[in-house]
């Protein structure tokens, strides 16, 4: 690629998925319209997903779901050791997400309910961080398409991407959304980080924090609030923990 | 029959490409016999029954759309079926046509993705689509235009393409208004022109010549081809309701797999558009019957290579469908698009024409309106066998008809592909 007569580098990469539903790899396929132009910024090397290439000489690893075995755990490490940036990508990858449901039930419970005495390869629920370190966390359940390419650009300018300090109730005013807060829903919009275009709300209904804690998110006021409005705990402590997002704060 | 009797023959993919999972495949011949063929699912298992309980059935379809990064609108609308049933909720009839609009939606992107992304490649010889950027870029605008109409419909009927939040309890959040669904029409009308695009396309691929005979599995539609709830059925002349899917899927677990597999009349059966369209023919509209006699594909064929052309068929039926839908919306007063309920104990199924089969959501609901137990039944476990059993008779075959291990290497690979499975959701 050149532009102004100067190269700049395409990146190898490489997508990797482990626990999770590969919707926010499905995410990187979707949006047709500016496809061409991705692949003309980076070299895509390793994406099972749409590729029968494989190769390992990946710079930059994309990296989706949680990690629940041991053989997730090795093969995360590989990666880490090949990609120079490793990015962690949705909410499993960056939070444990919705897999972590199935944390509130001791292990042995788990695989019964579903395997009955069978044997299941598994183990407890890890976000990526816990296994190895992670440069960059590109959140949402799903990614976001123009933030993931957003992203790109960034790594590709050799700029560190900073995301959004301010919560989705910033992106909802822009938007002229109507506040479903107001309207009697409960909403998490005001403690969770922006860059969704707050498309929950959007939809009428009330932000569950798919994209973790905003910066100074004022979670005690918040639960003040819905208490006032009625909510009960039980209500809201679903929604709080619905993608293991505010385990740092609700302590 | 002319056997060679050549050197050994080992055969071992891990983690098959342009499918959605983990799935290996296994071949091992030797003295010119099948010593070994197996499909084997190595996904690690999510245990989404588990996470339901003790959720609201508020958050039911929102965790259910996780189980599937690409049928994620079927799966919140088997989950939200499921517990209106159980409830004895009537929807709005404009939330239904919204749901129905938003279902078919996903199965023109679902449908689309598999087709030019997944198998169109085989076709052209190459590794992806990436490539056919520079060499066939038409080909690619036209998967980028049916796609990117898919995307926009989907946006507008569920809220976004992946996970929805617009298919709730009860209905639907809101509907779509009458300005943007008359923007949809006219990107409908003009996608269609790529659709005759992507028939011409496909009917320049020769589908690999293989048949073996299953038992397709189904719903049936009593006046509309199928796609949300309706009797259970299979071209062995089975026909059970709705609730009775545990006896139409006979779930049992096996040792190397992580899947659960399923049978019922024989040792395997299929679901999908193959098994929707043999079950279900008289109910296309005719302008995918148009396209079905101009790809040869015939009420009862049983080659599984003639997924790939079903799935094209079934893009022109919702999409033809579609604009009728959205026509008869345009038409009509919209005031309410979400009933109210109340909750109490009780239990309900819904099943829905997922892209690639039926699927099945099971809850037991308490008093307290929180989910007690759950159970889901995806399309691509009842797939499993079928697909075992005809790797293993199409093995044989190309081994009888002395094909070396190239050959077999590619027709198998795109065996399990003509499948569209969609591993991780089959073990959800
Ligand atoms: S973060 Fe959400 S969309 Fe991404 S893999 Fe996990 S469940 Fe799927
Ligand atoms: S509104 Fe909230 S739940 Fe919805 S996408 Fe944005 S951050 Fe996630």
């Amino acid at each position: 690629m050149k532009y102004l007569g100067i190269t700049l580098e395409r990146p190898k990469i490489g997508v990797f998925d482990f626990t999770g539903c590969e919707g926010c790899q499905l995410q990187i396929a979707n949006k047709e319209e500016t496809l061409t132009d991705l692949f003309g910024l980076v070299e895509v090397v390793n994406f099972r997903e749409i590729s029968s290439e494989r190769r390992n000489d990946y710079e930059v690893a994309f990296v989706e779901g949680s990690i629940t075995t041991d053989n997730e755990v090795a093969r995360l490490k590989k990666i880490r050791i090949q990609a120079k940036i490793l990015v962690a990508m949705g909410a499993c990858a960056c939070l444990g997400g919705v897999n972590n449901l199935r944390s509130r039930f001791p292990l042995p419970d788990v695989v019964k309910e579903v395997y009955g005495g069978h044997p299941v390869d598994t183990g407890p629920v890890r976000k990526v961080t816990e296994v190895v370190p992670v440069d960059i966390e590109l959140p949402g359940c799903p990614i976001s398409k123009p933030e993931f390419e957003w992203v790109v650009r960034h790594l590709v300018l050799g700029i560190e991407p900073q995301f959004p300090k301010y919560p989705v109730c910033v992106e909802c005013k822009q938007r002229l959304n109507s506040c479903v807060l107001d309207m009697g829903m409960m909403c998490l919009g005001p403690i969770t980080r922006a860059g969704c275009n707050a498309v929950c709300p959007r939809n009428r209904f009330g932000c569950w924090g798919c994209r973790g804690p905003s910066d100074e998110a004022n979670f005690k006021s918040l639960m003040e609030i819905l208490g006032e409005r009625g909510f009960s705990e039980e209500h809201i402590s679903e929604r709080i923990n619905f993608f293991n997002a505010f385990s740092g704060l609700s302590q | 029959m002319n056997v060679k009797i050549g050197r050994p023959i080992n055969i071992e993919i891990d983690h098959l490409s342009r499918v959605e999972g983990h799935g290996d495949i296994r071949i091992r011949i030797e003295n010119g016999k099948l010593v070994e063929c197996t499909w084997k699912v190595v996904e690690t298992p999510r245990f989404f029954e588990v996470m339901f309980k003790g959720l609201s059935i508020e958050m039911a379809p929102l965790l259910a759309a996780r189980i599937c990064g690409i049928c994620s609108i079927s799966h919140a609308l088997a989950s939200a079926r499921a517990i209106e049933r159980a409830l004895k909720i009537e929807i709005p009839e404009p939330a239904q046509k919204v749901r129905l609009l938003a279902k078919h939606a996903e199965t023109l992107q679902s449908h689309t993705l598999h087709l030019f992304f997944l198998v169109a490649p085989d076709f052209l010889d190459v590794d992806s689509v990436i490539p056919l950027i520079q060499t066939h870029p038409q080909v690619v605008e036209t998967a980028a235009r049916i796609k990117g109409f898919a995307n926009r419909a989907s946006d507008l009927f569920a809220g976004r393409t992946t996970h929805p939040m617009v298919i709730k309890v009860g209905g639907s959040t809101q509907v779509p208004r009458k300005r943007q669904l008359k923007e949809l029409v006219k990107d409908l009308d003009a996608t269609i022109p790529y659709l005759w695009k992507a028939l011409d396309l496909f009917k320049s691929f020769r589908m690999p010549d293989f048949a073996r005979e299953t038992e397709f599995v189904s719903l049936r539609g009593t006046e509309e081809y199928p796609f949300i709830g309706g009797n259970l059925v299979s071209s062995d002349g089975i026909c059970k309701k709705e609730d009775e899917y545990r006896a139409m899927t006979n779930e049992y677990v096996v040792d190397f797999s992580t899947s659960k597999f399923s049978r019922l009349s024989r040792e395997s059966f299929a679901v999908g558009a193959l098994a929707r369209f043999n079950n279900n023919y008289d109910l296309l509209h005719p302008k995918a019957k148009e396209t079905a006699e101009e790809l040869n594909l015939k009420l009862g064929e049983h080659n599984p290579f003639f997924y790939n052309l079903a799935q094209l068929v079934e893009c022109f039926h919702v999409m033809y469908e579609s604009k009728e839908i959205i026509l008869s919306l345009i038409d009509s007063a919209i005031s309410e698009f979400a009933s109210h309920y109340r909750v109490k104990g009780c239990e309900g199924v819904g099943a829905v024409e997922a892209p690639r089969g039926i699927l099945y959501h099971y809850y037991r609901i308490g008093e307290d309106g929180k989910i007690e137990k759950s159970d889901c039944v995806i399309p691509t476990s009842q797939n499993h066998v079928n697909i075992y059993y005809d790797l293993h008779k199409q093995v044989e075959e190309l081994i009888g008809q002395g094909k070396g291990e190239e050959e077999i290497r590619n027709l198998s690979q795109m065996l399990v592909r003509a499948y569209d499975p969609c591993i991780s959701c089959s073990v959800h």
